[in-house]
């Protein structure tokens, strides 16, 4: 417990850390932000009033406290004029929207990539194996906005199933979270061939095969239950590469999530729009790992044995 | 010295995913070194009267806005694209290797330190951490090689650390210490070159995602200057017609495609290669 707990307290300060180094980073940005906005017919007077109100003429640990302060409070809006758009009510827009594609994406990924990994293991070396292998290097080769503007032309225009962009329909998901996942999926499955591959001459699955039990409870109850630590390690690992293929597939969908958020905010110069985006980014990758490592301690206790020590 | 390529215990004969994936890299390369030749026009050249073609046998791969030709567009492209990615490449590789070399060889309080930086960034996931650097820097190219560099460094690192660790208790180093060479002697003339092998065919790996990082970074509007035709900026001004005219994003897109499975195809069988289990 006292180890979980470690962990947790940990992700918050690498979270909080996160936070003050993308304030810095801001503060490195070339050019006065509140001058830019003004136009080169500004008044200094003028100038340094939206600067005050932007926090710009604080020091930068006194900005990340401010902007940590107003949103525990709930307070926070846009830094940038008519400083009126809340933060915590677009976050509350985008989160879900991005939740859900993410949590679709995943399942997606799991569902076409476990059984293509196992099924590769099984048949190694045969045709069915080289070309499920065959595809997920061209899954993982293409961009994600490749093969998303090809789902589109292929099931938006010339089949017309599904719709296309935006949000208007609940199908409006299925093919942005198809496109997320597909990419994942191909990775999934290399990583389940390897592991599967690896666990396959191990005494245990030996003797349940040699006590005469059907290959598929020797495949999926003991062969995969001892795979499954790296698959389940990889899947977390990989769930940065969905909020990041998030971002992406959001611009190539029109889809209004996180990405699209930070995307307008860093275009508008929104400072605050883009410490929360980071903020919530870091905090959800981190929260997601902390999740794998307690799943992968339960799945399999010699992780937590070993995970004692440091 | 043993060689850093043990080619004789490897299978004579390269596989087929090895051979195209050479193919598929000699063709994106030879693109990229002849564009002037293969570009129909130069890439600027405006018609207005030619725009949103459908490819024909005057524009193999149509044209775009203001009649741009995107064949020529994606052959400049491959120039930009893949000298973003190999810069990239060889940058993190000469920092990450230098990081990891002299953490193990320092050892001690300095080889912790380097591993905890190097722990932390690896458990963030690279293209985030490029998407805000290069938010905060604007679209340019040193903001975007270092943006693709931030991350990208750390496996070599670990790599070479790994490597130096079990390779200076071998006799050729040990003899070279009694001798009294200098460490950057050692590590130059005798650790180095048994590092190669491992490093390139890390470096083969880190191509296409270095090529992938870029393409999304630029298609966000995060990446090359705005005007610069890399691969994923021609994508990124294709996305509006995708609808009427599909073939101004797909090009650029195939073609990010094709360098990166050439890559990864090589990658793979320079693995199984050097592998020493199989």
């Amino acid at each position: 417990m006292r180890f979980w707990l470690r962990k947790a307290g940990g992700t918050l300060l690498a979270a909080l850390g996160a936070t003050l180094l993308v304030s810095l980073f801001l503060d490195l940005i070339p050019g006065d932000p509140a001058a830019i906005l003004l136009g080169e017919q500004a008044q200094s007077l003028d100038v340094a009033a939206l600067r005050r109100q932007m926090w710009l003429d604080r020091p930068l640990p006194v900005q990340a406290w401010l902007f940590l302060e107003e949103l525990a409070t709930g307070e926070l809006r846009s830094s940038v004029p008519p400083f009126q758009e809340r933060v915590w009510g677009r976050l509350a827009e985008a989160v879900p929207k991005t939740g859900l594609l993410a949590l679709l994406a995943m399942a997606c990924a799991l569902a076409i990539g476990l059984p293509l990994g196992v099924l590769s293991a099984r048949r190694a070396g045969r045709a069915v194996d080289r070309a499920a292998m065959g595809l997920a290097v061209l899954a993982i080769s293409a961009p994600a906005f490749l093969v998303g503007q090809a789902l589109i032309l292929a099931f938006g225009i010339r089949l017309g199933w599904l719709p296309i962009a935006g949000d208007d329909s609940s199908a409006a998901v299925l093919l942005p979270a198809l496109t997320l996942g597909l990419a994942l999926s191909a990775l999934l499955s290399r990583v389940t061939r390897a592991s599967m591959l690896e666990v396959q001459g191990k005494e245990w699955v030996l003797s349940a095969r040699a006590r005469g039990l059907s290959e598929r409870k020797v495949t999926w109850r003991y062969a995969f239950r001892s795979a499954a630590v790296p698959i389940l390690t990889i899947a977390g690992l990989q769930f940065g590469g969905v909020l990041t293929g998030a971002v992406v597939v959001e611009k190539v969908f029109n889809w209004p999530g996180l990405g699209t958020y930070l995307l307008t905010s860093i275009e508008r110069r929104d400072y605050n729009g883009v410490r929360a985006c980071v903020l919530v980014f870091t905090l959800t990758y981190l929260a997601v790992n902390l999740l794998t490592d307690a799943v992968c301690a339960w799945v399999d206790p010699r992780v937590r044995l070993s995970t004692k020590a440091p | 010295m043993s060689a850093a390529l043990d080619w004789d215990r490897a299978a004579p004969r390269w596989s087929a995913g090895a051979r195209v994936g050479v193919a598929l890299i000699v063709a994106t390369a030879l693109l990229a070194l002849f564009a002037p030749v293969i570009a129909p026009v130069p890439p600027g050249r405006l018609d207005l009267a030619a725009s949103w073609l459908p490819p024909s046998r005057a524009h193999p791969f149509g044209t775009g806005d203001n009649g741009v030709d995107v064949l020529a567009n994606v052959a400049y492209g491959a120039r930009v694209s893949l000298g973003v990615g190999l810069a990239a490449v060889f940058l993190s590789g000469l920092f990450g290797t230098a990081v990891g070399m002299a953490a193990a060889w320092a050892g001690g309080l300095w080889d912790d330190a380097a591993m905890r930086v190097i722990d932390v960034l690896l458990a963030f996931p690279g293209l985030l951490l490029a998407i805000f650097i290069t938010a905060v820097i604007g679209p340019s190219l040193g903001g975007l090689l270092l943006a693709l560099c931030a991350t990208a460094w750390v496996s070599y690192a670990r790599l070479a650390r790994a490597q130096v660790l079990s390779l200076q208790q071998r006799e050729f180093v040990l003899a070279a210490r009694a001798l009294g060479a200098s460490p950057l002697r050692i590590a130059v003339r005798h650790l180095l070159p048994n590092l190669a092998g491992p490093l390139v065919v890390q470096a083969t790996f880190g191509l296409p995602g270095v090529i992938l990082a870029e393409a999304a970074l630029s298609f966000l509007g995060l990446g090359v200057p705005p005007g610069t035709p890399s691969w994923g900026a021609l994508v990124d001004q294709g996305t509006a017609h995708l609808l009427d005219a599909p073939h101004v994003a797909l090009f650029p897109g195939a073609a990010i495609a094709v360098a990166t499975l050439g890559f990864n195809f090589l990658g793979d069988a320079l693995r199984d290669r050097l592998d020493p289990r199989r």
